[in-house]
């Protein structure tokens, strides 16, 4: 895994997009890893009677997503420190879904290189199905 | 109902930080690896040990969002149990704090309290129940390894 370093980074720069591409048998696959059994997520006809167009990702899986968005852009030698999300609108499984960020700060803080980012999943038409935040620490490079 | 009517319960507000009874997990190797093969994550200090020794955290650790899973084998009872009268559910958001990794073979002792309690009327869903739950994970040399904070949104859904 390359190792990105707190002088790499500006405000501004990008986090590198991970596409993932959720299909029903992983929303079984997490649900089963995760034990969260709700039927809005493998029954279309559960689903269905419960207003929704079809089954839908797991909030949990989407934070997930973006929870690897932040742990491939930081390598083994930076930390997450904080992660954060919000499900504003569903995200359908047999479309790819985008988990993409920005960085908005970047200070050393009690001698840690800290970088804020805002962090998001897109789906195919562009809207930002789940917009969050994500706090993390880099190393120097020397 | 009528529409200003408030499903919030004096008991729902006398619940709003009572930490639940603690329940203790062991971090099992497998379950990381199987959650992170459910997610898709083939980074290695989740998937394989002979790569995660040689890296800082010297073994596996935890995906980022793993303890959402541990809590449902077994959830830490609140103290006060309350429901909402909607009877459909959806995941409203979620906030993690972490403060040191989680590694296989940790013992993580989890409470769980009711951190607020909000309403709101004809949203996304109808009528909707906003419950935020706080879970506190202390590992077994006492530190508190991360803190979980989860919306749950209750919704009356449409006829």
């Amino acid at each position: 895994m390359e190792q990105i370093y707190f002088d790499d980074v500006e405000e501004g720069s990008e986090v590198p997009t991970l596409r993932k591409d959720p299909t029903p048998q992983q929303l079984v696959k997490y649900a089963g890893a995760s034990g969260d059994f709700y039927q809005i997520h493998y029954d279309v006809n559960f689903a269905k009677n419960n207003g929704l167009p079809d089954i839908i990702l797991h909030g949990a899986l989407k934070n997930a997503f973006l929870g690897q968005l932040m742990t491939d852009y930081v390598g083994h030698e930076g930390t997450l420190k904080k992660l954060s999300c919000q499900y504003r609108a569903m995200d359908i499984p047999g479309t790819p879904v985008f988990a993409k960020g920005t960085v908005v700060k970047k200070y050393v803080e009690n001698s840690e290189n800290v970088v804020e980012c805002e962090i998001w999943l897109e789906n195919e038409a562009g809207e930002k199905t789940t917009p969050g935040y994500a706090v993390v620490s880099l190393p120097n490079k020397s | 109902m009528s529409e200003s009517e408030s499903v919030i319960t004096q008991e729902m507000r006398d619940a709003i930080g009572v930490e639940s009874n603690p329940v203790v997990y062991n971090i099992e190797k497998g379950a990381i690896i199987r959650f992170a093969q459910a997610i898709g994550d083939n980074n290695a200090i989740f998937n394989r040990e002979d790569e995660a020794r040689k890296t800082r955290y010297n073994g596996l650790v935890a995906p980022p969002t793993f303890l959402r899973s541990i809590a449902h084998v077994e959830t830490p009872e609140p103290k006060i149990s309350v429901s909402s009268p909607y009877p459909a559910n959806v995941d409203g958001g979620s906030e993690w704090e972490y403060f040191e990794p989680i590694h296989a073979g940790d013992t993580i002792t989890a409470t769980t309290y009711l951190s607020d309690v909000n309403e709101r009327k004809g949203g996304r869903f109808g009528n909707m129940l906003i419950m935020v739950r706080e879970t506190k994970y202390v590992n077994q040399f006492g530190n508190v390894a991360a803190l979980q904070r989860t919306t749950g949104i209750s919704y009356q859904p449409p006829e």
